[in-house]
């Protein structure tokens, strides 16, 4: 840890300015927009790496749910296996797929959330557990805080407007929503069991994520908006610069959240050992 | 009848006898919509062609806005002589007690709905142009869904500093599709535009509660218990 604390901070470092180099120097000029779009390489890796904190926010919450249980630990093993199967088939089998949606990216999603999902089982303890969903889910409210941030920056000049209830601009809008009131169930909480209390509130935001996306696309599909032009191409060069910035914020994203749940460790052990303390005081008095 | 059933019947009973001798939940409730009705009213002229398509979202919101007072005291009553460490250390099942709570919510939820709208449409001069018996189907579903998770969140948000503001912070988020769905049916109804039809949002919300349902059976258990 001491020592990899600082070179992967180095290396992050080094990536971050060489990807703000490619996003704005290298990466070709839009067309019809112009400077503006460059934007779109510090707004689209902030909300891959958004979600992706999500989604283990949800992961490790599940299991923090699930390992007292032995039986429901099992359940829960195949319901996460029979998910990640059915992702796969359904994306080669239903049609039409959602805007913006391919079945090789379903594929991968699904097949990424099966491997998070045994990889947090194996190498995370119950306790830990509860530390990466606390940790992911400040980290990823505050990605999605610029992904919302930005958002509107880009939107103003291109679209004319600052906000349209799009489908996506909404359920990230959701989202965050859901996020924000578990970070506030944390805050407030005085009981002494709170990891129980907020792992049911992200399982139960996770159910609610498909419903958001669903009920708020048939609505907007009602209703036509200005929305974002979707298909399209993108050149070549663009997706590179956008990968390699977002290499960037998930190395950036992963330094923090280790050092976050670093301090959530200590301060966890801080306040053990002062009870433990609190304990043994009375009887070291007595003798 | 089954053990656990009877447990359900049982405290059913007692809340309904409970809420018919105080009735404190009803009572602030009604209150708390009518209050809703008037100040809403001030927003915007109620005349019978623009209220038909704000009254749905208008419905809702006080709807929701009352329910929550009635939820705030479903397990605040249980916390006075420590009733619910009483519950927390009875071998009675879990959702059982959770089913009874959520049931009780709902009918009086749904006993302010029935009050309440007569009224509001008399102040906003509504008439479904769509098919009206459709209504019925929106308001059971999309009740169930502000009650169940609402019993839920009630039960959660015990657990924390200033719970009252608590409930509707965890509360609402979570049932913006629901709430999403029930005010456009309500609106695809009163408007009754014959290209359009609220089959999809009564899915959908059908969907909701089934999910949300389900979930809350399997979580109670742990909820009631973390202390």
């Amino acid at each position: 840890m001491k020592k990899a604390f600082p070179i992967l901070g180095l290396l992050t470092a080094a990536l971050l300015s060489f990807a703000l180099y490619e996003a704005l120097v290298v990466a070709p000029r839009e067309q019809t927009m112009g400077d503006v779009q460059r934007i779109f390489y510090y707004h689209v890796p902030s909300a891959w790496t958004a979600f992706l904190l999500f989604a283990i926010n949800f992961l490790a919450s599940v299991q923090y749910l699930v390992r007292p249980r032995p039986q429901a630990d099992k359940i829960a093993n195949w319901i996460v296996i029979a998910l990640g199967a059915l992702t796969s088939i359904g994306a080669y089998v239903v049609r039409p797929l959602p805007q913006n949606m391919y079945p090789s990216s379903v594929v991968t999603t699904g097949v990424a959330i099966v491997g998070l999902y045994f990889l947090i089982k194996k190498y995370f303890s119950e306790q830990e557990t509860d530390i990466l969903a606390l940790t992911t889910a400040e980290v990823g409210v505050v990605f999605c805080t610029v992904v919302l941030v930005t958002g509107p920056l880009w939107a103003r000049p291109v679209w004319g407007i600052w906000w349209t209830w799009d489908v996506r601009l909404t359920s990230t809008l959701v989202l965050w929503l859901i996020y924000v009131s578990y970070l506030m169930l944390r805050r407030f909480s005085t009981s002494g069991q709170t990891p129980v209390l907020a792992a049911a509130l992200a399982v139960f935001g996770a159910l609610d994520v498909p419903l958001v996306y669903f009920s708020i696309w048939f609505f907007r599909t009602q209703h036509p908006q200005p929305v974002i032009g979707g298909g399209g191409s993108i050149d070549p060069r663009m997706l590179h610069v956008l990968l390699i910035n977002w290499l960037a914020f998930l190395c950036f994203a992963f330094l923090v959240c280790w050092s976050r749940y670093r301090l959530e460790q200590l301060q966890r052990e801080v306040e053990e050992t002062q009870a433990l303390e609190a304990l043994l005081e009375p009887r070291s008095t007595v003798r | 009848m089954s053990a656990p059933s009877g447990i359900t019947m049982a405290t059913l009973t007692k809340d309904i006898r409970l809420e018919w001798r105080s009735k404190d939940a009803i009572n602030s409730m009604l209150f708390f919509a009518l209050l809703v009705v008037v100040v809403f009213s001030f927003s915007f002229d109620p005349v019978a062609e623009e209220s038909r398509h704000i009254a749905g979202g208008l419905v809702w919101i006080a709807f929701l806005f009352a329910a929550v007072v009635a939820l705030n005291q479903t397990w605040a009553r249980e916390i006075r002589n420590q009733v619910l460490d009483a519950y927390r250390i009875s071998p009675a099942p879990a959702n059982a007690l959770f089913l009874a709570k959520a049931v009780g919510n709902f009918i009086f939820v749904a006993l302010l709905e029935a009050l309440m709208t007569p009224l509001f449409i008399m102040f906003y001069k509504l008439r479904a142009l769509g098919p009206a018996w459709q209504l019925l189907p929106v308001a059971v579903l999309g009740t169930w869904a502000i009650v169940v998770n609402g019993t839920f969140f009630a039960a959660m948000s015990l657990r924390t500093r200033s719970r009252e503001i608590m409930l509707p912070l965890l509360l609402f988020p979570i049932t913006i599709p629901a709430l999403l769905s029930m005010v456009e049916a309500t609106t695809t109804i009163l408007v009754g535009d014959p290209s359009t039809s609220a089959k999809f949002w009564m899915v959908l919300l059908a969907t909701y509660d089934v999910v949300f349902t389900t979930g809350c059976l399997a979580l109670f258990e742990t909820v009631l218990h973390a202390e």
